[in-house]
Order: structure tokens, then C-alpha cells, then sequence
């Protein structure tokens, strides 16, 4: 097994309060399942959308790090059997619903 | 931990309630985005870290929290509620003011008054409605156009203008205070048994639907109650017809979906606990001197509910109950109603007759029951040929899928 890194990127989850705790309710079945099955391995943490980007010791300045679209808003580590099976897993991200999407990436091994 | 159904919505109506509070009415816009925030935040945190042990004060403390900022913040440049004038200028007397209106008493009464606030009288009757399950129920504008099978566009532009009514005033309803409370108490029931009713009776095809506005509107009563000023007899009735109406829900919809008629349910599905409280609320209903449709509407339930069969029913006793609902609140549809029961007593030509005396008759020409009751007396009378023509009639008009295949069904029942 190996170590993936899943970046949520964009997506917009306003809506009715009706609809929004139906989409919170997806992810925490979603997410459930992976475990289940044994793939989680840190269900890992949200992002605040604000920040500060620092580029060498003066050049610091509040974000925006990406445009909305494409703005990290949170992470999870899964373990797959390879970057095949883990891209495979992250199809059921309930965060395409809603126009965002998941970067896969591998952790690299020591 | 998994939250509660509709906790969400739930929540919404309570949130906006305590924040209205604190900014003033004018600034509802303000309170919903504030709503709004919290709603995405803990979508954001509980996705992935899950949902916490206690969600509703999770809500409450970040909705808190977000208040506190912005009456900092934006302290000169807002005008807030001005009941609370400088108690929310100062830092010493800020925090205890927000904590207070976050309480769980502060935001019972806040509901309430959002509620009466709803019903203004510069607002017609299906717009109070709106409103109400808008704001107090947490129904989104698209939510409330579905239930009521109205287009969005136009349900927007009403809720709109609702705001626009609600907003010109600076604070919520006082029950306390306003001379006004007896006739905006009435208008709150009547909004309360307006959305009871377009649950049980209502167009909506999805039965789940229906039930969830009934369930909305008995919620909203219990507040009534809870209130000693808005706790009347006549609150009591209309809580007790619904928990006594409610109680036949589970019996409706027969095993294989299809409607089923009073006349033909499956009587051991009815709640027995539901009845039973309803029973005990019309009990505490029989105060005071002034008896309301809601007493008279209760006892008829009540009647219903007592009855092992329909053969059984104290057809008698609902016919004198009808007599003065009628006196009270004179409608084609209760004279309808009565007609019905008449002819359980005395049989279908009396029946019959009673509804060609309707007065005016003429409002009945859209409502398929008329058609579909027609259908039944005339079906009982042996004339099968015009029953089938009664049953086509009332199919024509059916309101949804459910309705059309009952009318067809009794319609094909007439042919056998």
C-alpha cells in the first residue's frame, strides 16, 4: 500500500440549509466508506480560506494563494494500492456536486 | 455523531430568530448571510472532521461569534435594534446582551415574535405563509415555490416583498406590548392552520412533503404554547385538530401507494399517541366562552378518531358539529363536508339533496372531491352510469398522479 494526499480544490457548497446538510451528509458517508474499507488514514482537515503567502523574509502578503476556483480547502490522507486505484477512490468525492475537484497526489516514499 | 434530520433547517429559523434581535428586522438581509456563514463553515469543518456531539450549539456559537464581530465592527456604521440602543455600544454590556439572546428562552420567545411578525396585516395570507416557512422553518425560496407547486420566480418576488413589509418596521412583534395581539394572534393561527392544510390536503404529489409541512406546522404551534400570552383556548384547538388529523396520516396512503378514503383505512395504522394528545388538547381547549372553527374542527376529528369503523361513527353528532361550523365560518367545501356525513346518517339521497341546496355551489366546480363525492352518493343510489361520469369528472381535475389513479379506480369501480 502507499500514501496519497487528496487536495480539495474549489467547489461551491451554498444552498438551502436543506441542501447543505444533505452535501455535509455525503462527504461524512463518503468518507466513512473509504475508512471502511480501509483506506483512510487521516481523514485530515479543512482550510481556512484566508492566509498569509510568504515569499522570501519581506515579501509577506494576505492570499488570495489561488483563484476561488481552484483554492485548496481542505486535505485527507488515504493509502491505495497505486495512483490508479487512488484517483479511482476519490471519484466518489461528493465535492463535484458542487464544481470543485480533487488533486491527487502521491506522498513520496523515504 | 449524525445530526438530525433537517437540524439545518431547523436551526435556521432559531438563528435568524436571536440575531433579528440583536441587528433589528430592517437588517433580516444581514442575519440571513450571517445564517448563511455559519451553515458553510460547519459544512466545511464537519465534512471532514465530523459532525460534533452537540450541532445546534456548535451553530449557535459560531453564529455568536460572527454577531459579536460585526456589532464590534460595524458599531457607527449600522443602526441596530433600537430597542437595545446602547447596550450594544458599549464592550461591557455587548457580550452578556449577545449571550442573552442566544439563550435558549430568548430565542423561544424571538420565534414567536418572528412569527407574528410574519403575519402583517399589509400581507396577504398565502405571503404570511411564505414567509414563515421561509424564515422560521428555513425553507429556501425554491423549497417553499415546490411545496406550494408555484414557480420560483414568483415565489421569490413574494417572499421578496414579504421582506420588504417585515423590514420597514424596526423591531419584532411585542406580544407585551401591542393593543394588537388578539387580531394578530388569530392571523398567526389561521397562517398556522393554512400550512397544516396544504400538508394534509394539499396538491403536493410526494406524500414526505406534505407530512413535513404538517410537521412544520405543529412544531410552530407547540411554540404558541409554550407562551402564556399566545397559549389561548383557541391555540389549544388547533393544536389538538392537528395532532387529532396528523394521527390518520400513516393511513392515507394504502400498501400499494394508492390514496385511501376515510371510509376505507386501515383504522389500527392511525396513531394512537397522537390521538391521545390531541384529545388532551382539546380538553385544555374547552376555556372561555368563545368557541372557535378550530374547537369545532378539532371535535369533528375527535369524533372520527373515537369511531372503530365509519359504519360506527357518531354520524350524528359530526352532522350538529358541521351545522355550526358552518354558522361560524360559512364555506361551500365545510357545507360540502356536511352534506357527506348527512348522507352517512340518513343515506345518499338526503345527501344528495343537500348538496344541490349548497348555496354557492358554483365554487365547488374546480374541486374534484365535489365531483368525486357526487360520485359516491350516486353509486350508492344504484345509478352507476352517472357516478362513472361524476368519477371522470373528478379525474379530470385531479391535482396529481395519486389523486387521478383514486378517481380512476373508484370511476372503474362504477363499470365492474
Amino acid at each position: 500500500m502507499s500514501e496519497f494526499l487528496y487536495l480539495y480544490r474549489g467547489g461551491d457548497s451554498s444552498g438551502t440549509p436543506e441542501q447543505m446538510q444533505k452535501h455535509m451528509q455525503k462527504w461524512v458517508d463518503w468518507l466513512k466508506d473509504l475508512g471502511t474499507k480501509g483506506h483512510l488514514k487521516d481523514q485530515g482537515n479543512p482550510l481556512e480560506p484566508t492566509g498569509k503567502v510568504v515569499k522570501g523574509r519581506k515579501a509577506i502578503s494576505d492570499g488570495p494563494f489561488a483563484e476561488a476556483k481552484d483554492m485548496i480547502g481542505g486535505y485527507t490522507l488515504v493509502e491505495a494500492k497505486d495512483i490508479a486505484q487512488a484517483a479511482d477512490l476519490s471519484a466518489g468525492c461528493p465535492i463535484f456536486d458542487t464544481g470543485g475537484f480533487v488533486e491527487v497526489r502521491p506522498i513520496m516514499k523515504m | 455523531m449524525e445530526p438530525g434530520d433537517h437540524l439545518f433547517r431547523r436551526e435556521a429559523g432559531r438563528m435568524v430568530a436571536a440575531l433579528t434581535r440583536l441587528f433589528g428586522v430592517h437588517n433580516l438581509d444581514l442575519a440571513e448571510d450571517v445564517v448563511q456563514d455559519a451553515f458553510c463553515r460547519a459544512l466545511e469543518v464537519w465534512k471532514l472532521r465530523g459532525v460534533p456531539e452537540n450541532p445546534s450549539a456548535w451553530l449557535m456559537a459560531t453564529a455568536k461569534n460572527r454577531a459579536l464581530d460585526i456589532l464590534r465592527r460595524e458599531r457607527t456604521a449600522r443602526r441596530y435594534a433600537p430597542e437595545l440602543g446602547r447596550l450594544l455600544e458599549s464592550e461591557w454590556t455587548l457580550s452578556p446582551v449577545v449571550n442573552e439572546a442566544f439563550g435558549a428562552p430568548a430565542i423561544r420567545d424571538d420565534q414567536l415574535r418572528m412569527m407574528f411578525s410574519c403575519c402583517h396585516p399589509q400581507l396577504p395570507e398565502v405571503a404570511q405563509v411564505a414567509l414563515i416557512l421561509h424564515i422560521l422553518c428555513g425553507f429556501g425560496v425554491s423549497e417553499v415555490a415546490a411545496a406550494f407547486l408555484t414557480r420560483t420566480a414568483a415565489m421569490e418576488k413574494r417572499v421578496a416583498r414579504g421582506k420588504k413589509v417585515l423590514a420597514s418596521s424596526t423591531r419584532l412583534f411585542d406580544l407585551a406590548e401591542e393593543r394588537e395581539l388578539p387580531r394578530r394572534l388569530s392571523a398567526v393561527q389561521r397562517a398556522l392552520y393554512l400550512l397544516f392544510n396544504e400538508g394534509y390536503h394539499g396538491a403536493h404529489a410526494q406524500l414526505a412533503v406534505r407530512a413535513e409541512l404538517c410537521r412544520e406546522a405543529m412544531h410552530l404551534c407547540d411554540l404558541l404554547q409554550e407562551h402564556p400570552l399566545s397559549a389561548t383556548p383557541e391555540s389549544y384547538a388547533l393544536a389538538a385538530l392537528m395532532c387529532l388529523d396528523a394521527a390518520r396520516l400513516p393511513a392515507r396512503v394504502d400498501a400499494s401507494g394508492n390514496l385511501s378514503s376515510l371510509y376505507d383505512q386501515d383504522r389500527s395504522l392511525w396513531d394512537a399517541a397522537l390521538i391521545a394528545k390531541g384529545d388532551e388538547l382539546l380538553d385544555r381547549s374547552a376555556t372561555g366562552t368563545r368557541v372557535s372553527e378550530y374547537h369545532i374542527e378539532a371535535a369533528i376529528a375527535s369524533v372520527h378518531a373515537r369511531a372503530r369503523t365509519a359504519e360506527s361513527t357518531h354520524w350524528d353528532a359530526i352532522v350538529g358539529l358541521y351545522d355550526t361550523l358552518l354558522a361560524i365560518r360559512p364555506s361551500p367545501i365545510v357545507a360540502l363536508n356536511r352534506a357527506i356525513a348527512v348522507a352517512q346518517l340518513d343515506g345518499p339521497a338526503r345527501g344528495l339533496e343537500e348538496i344541490a341546496a349548497i348555496a354557492d355551489r358554483a365554487r365547488l366546480a374546480d374541486y374534484p372531491f365535489y365531483f368525486a363525492a357526487l360520485g359516491e352518493l350516486e353509486l350508492r343510489s344504484g345509478r352507476r352510469e352517472s357516478a362513472h361520469e361524476h368519477f371522470l369528472s373528478a379525474r379530470s381535475l385531479a391535482r396529481n398522479p395519486m389523486e387521478r389513479r383514486f378517481f380512476q379506480q373508484r370511476a372503474s369501480a362504477c363499470v365492474a
